[in-house]
């Protein structure tokens, strides 16, 4: 929540240019008038939309399943992904034996891949949904704080 | 030495952090190397190594999994989890589902899984103790148990998460300092009696050695080969020079077997036994395979259910930064695991009597001083078990704690009284079994308790926080049928093993099977008894999945939980945690 959540243009609202005119006496006025009629007309909006959420109203409720939705498609397809792409390397080592013997830097493959692969693609896994899990929430906060 | 460790070990417990008291501000990094150290046990600092030593490159999926289970934990349950503002499983349960019932179930299995996961520290920290010092091995697992205790009932625990991520970082230095040196000393002299790994054939002594069984054990013999011995095999009593052709052996406990150098190892049944299958992923065949996938599935999916790992994560402020934890997490346990690995591999060139006796938690204790027979191999032996008793008693005392509280929470009036005698109940319970059971390695054990915690709470927690749909007789029923299959093949493996290892694979790793039963139950029983599907659902996940900028859902969050919240913390003042009515 914005300390600036009045609606934008109001004839009051100082412009960029007029900036330096602010401190004297005359917009001092022109500050408080701002505080006292848009200040509590936005939040009151903000509180409309977290009462229909708390209530479960039809708009705060398909607001929240949308959510939940969406968190949950990103963390199957990452973590089913992920799941997958190790899970396939038993299987492959399994059905492909003279994977073994390939060598890399005098590292035989295999144990470059399960050694050393999978912690950084955990990682990457994990700092790519923190990214989408939390630009998802804002995406949300803001679709409700509008 | 045993003065050292004492201190370093004794100093370590005093101030092993009580982390039931949720201190919500700590910054995600430094909680999560808290976490960390928490969760690097006995079977991260001992175990792995230990495994890869004997079964080679295939034990390369328990680092594996330990990890990728923090992301799958990151993926589906930290922030929402954090965000119910429960504090152990039995408390989400109740706030999810609302039921008595379904909260007595998650505490039973929230103590299964804690004494399970307790035994093989107990184990370890006798073995730690009798190979550096040759006390006897009980002693170590009641030392351990006594400090723990002690510490509990003392209440001298205090809520210091900084201790407890240098914690992670003491772990970190204690093997990676021993690692970097030894693996310098490995590549530089072939003259400390290196071999090249990927030599072909069967391993073989490169000296004389003498190894003295503990327990009974079977080795499998590929080559023929001449020893003495000193003992019964087999049943037999032997005593002087012994042939042994291709097959397999047991060997009866304190004996003593001489092996002249060049003669080819003996490895324990079950072990690939040349070089090249140790190099090899997968020689196991499709019961291997099996293994393998059911391995990946209980550290995946397991790790979301451990009791003392899940508290820790209400020390964070909010969803976000649990999620943020959870993403450091999964950078230090992977910057961890690489050591354990290393180690491992140069083991199975100096430690190969280790073999024989099927004791190879004790490599990573053994090498320096196998590879340095000097000051330098002593120091470093010495770091490398300070380090081994910080993971014993950080992981015991985390797990004591989290079992204690539910036990006199739950089960128990809730008095401080009660919380005393469940913490020593705990103990007593943790340090029989670690008598009783047969010492299976570490690894081992600890994947048996991820196992059921994939096939009780994952469920749970995963169906509990994603799907309005779930009831709470669809909950029992599948922490019932889960658990209880878990518990019943734990049961044949013990069996099995006290009667010549008949049971197939499925028995010791049933993850793979257990856990989509468990979820399958859980859907089935809730989908018939969609009548008991609580009122307040949409109220609960709109509470677990709302960002938390919305502030109103951590006041909502405060009003449910918070009040409770400062009464403990105001009693906490005079009693130890977990002592509210």
């Amino acid at each position: 929540m914005s300390k600036h959540s009045g609606p934008p243009g109001q004839p009051d609202q100082p412009q960029p240019g007029e900036r330096d005119a602010w401190l004297p006496v005359p917009a001092r006025k022109n500050r408080r008038r701002r505080v006292v009629l848009a200040d509590p007309r936005g939040r009151g909006r903000v509180l409309r939309t977290i009462i229909e959420l708390e209530e479960q109203t039809s708009v705060g409720e398909k607001l929240i399943r949308d959510l939940i939705k969406q968190q949950l498609r990103t963390a199957f397809a990452l973590g089913g992904g992920t799941l997958t792409l190790l899970a396939l390397l038993p299987l492959l080592f399994y059905s492909v034996p003279w994977l073994a013997e390939v060598e890399l830097l005098g590292v035989r493959l295999p144990w470059l891949l399960l050694g050393v692969l999978p912690f950084p693609l955990c990682y990457g896994v994990g700092y790519a949904y923190r990214r989408l899990a939390e630009s998802h929430e804002r995406d949300f906060v803001s679709s409700v704080d509008r | 030495m045993t003065f050292l460790l004492g201190y370093v070990g004794s100093r370590r417990a005093n101030t092993t952090p009580d982390f039931l008291v949720a201190r919500r501000a700590i910054p995600a990094t430094r909680n999560a190397a808290a976490i960390s150290g928490e969760y690097l046990s006995a079977a991260s600092f001992l175990g792995v190594a230990g495994l890869v030593l004997k079964d080679g490159i295939d034990a390369l999926w328990y680092p594996i999994g330990f990890t990728a289970g923090y992301l799958a934990m990151m993926l589906f349950v930290a922030a929402p989890l954090r965000r119910s503002g429960a504090y152990t499983l039995p408390d989400f349960a109740e706030a999810r589902l609302g039921s008595a019932n379904l909260r007595k179930v998650c505490t039973f299995f929230v103590i299964c899984i804690g004494v399970l996961y307790l035994v093989p520290q107990l184990q370890s920290a006798g073995l730690t103790l009798n190979t550096i010092t040759g006390l006897p091995a009980w002693l170590g697992g009641a030392v351990v148990t006594a400090i723990v205790v002690v510490n509990v009932l003392g209440g001298g625990m205090r809520a210091i998460t900084l201790v407890q991520a240098f914690q992670y970082w003491g772990k970190l230095f204690a093997i990676a300092a021993p690692t970097f040196v030894l693996f310098t000393l490995f590549l530089a002299g072939p003259g400390n009696g290196a071999r090249e790994v990927d030599e072909g054939g069967v391993l073989r002594f490169h000296e004389r050695v003498e190894v003295t069984t503990v327990d009974e054990v079977r080795v499998q013999v590929v080559e023929p080969m001449e020893l003495s011995a000193t003992g019964r095999i087999n049943g037999a009593p032997v005593n002087g020079a012994v042939y042994w052709t291709a097959g397999t052996y047991t060997v009866d406990r304190n004996t003593e077997l001489r092996f002249v150098a060049g003669s080819p190892v003996p490895v324990v049944a079950g072990s690939p036994t040349s070089n090249e299958n140790w190099l090899k992923p997968q020689t196991g065949g499709v019961g291997g395979l099996f293994e393998t996938y059911s391995l990946i599935f209980a550290t995946f999916l397991g790790t979301m259910g451990l009791p003392h790992v899940l508290v820790r994560f209400y020390t964070n402020p909010d969803g976000k930064a649990a999620r943020r934890t959870a993403l450091h997490v999964l950078y230090l346990l992977g910057l961890f695991y690489l050591f354990p690995t290393v180690l491992g591999v140069i083991s199975r060139q100096y430690l190969p009597q280790l073999l024989v006796t099927g004791k190879t938690d004790a490599a990573v204790l053994l090498l320096p001083t196998t590879m340095q027979p000097n000051l330098l191999g002593q120091v470093l032996g010495a770091v490398v078990a300070a380090g081994a008793f910080a993971a014993f008693l950080s992981t015991s005392s985390g797990l004591v704690v989290s079992v204690a509280g539910v036990v006199s929470t739950d089960i128990l009036p809730g008095k401080v009284r009660d919380f005393r005698w469940a913490t020593v109940l705990t103990g007593a319970v943790a340090i029989g079994l670690a008598f009783l059971l047969p010492r299976a390695d570490a690894s081992l054990t600890v994947a048996m308790s991820f196992a059921l915690a994939a096939s009780t709470f994952c469920p749970l927690l995963v169906l509990g926080i994603w799907w309005r749909g779930l009831t709470w007789p669809g909950a029992v029923a599948g922490l019932v049928v889960g658990g209880g299959l878990v518990i019943g093949s734990q049961v044949v493996t013990v069996i099995s093993s006290y009667t010549g290892s008949w049971a197939p694979s499925v028995f010791s790793q049933p993850a793979l099977v257990t856990v989509p039963v468990a979820f399958l139950t859980m859907v089935m029983i809730s989908r018939l008894t969609r009548r008991l599907r609580p009122e307040d659902v949409s109220q609960v996940l709109l509470r677990l999945h709302a960002p938390d900028p919305l502030g109103f859902m951590r006041d909502r969050d405060v009003q449910r939980f918070g009040t409770a919240e400062e009464k403990r913390r105001l009693a906490e003042r005079r009693d130890p945690p977990h002592s509210r009515p």
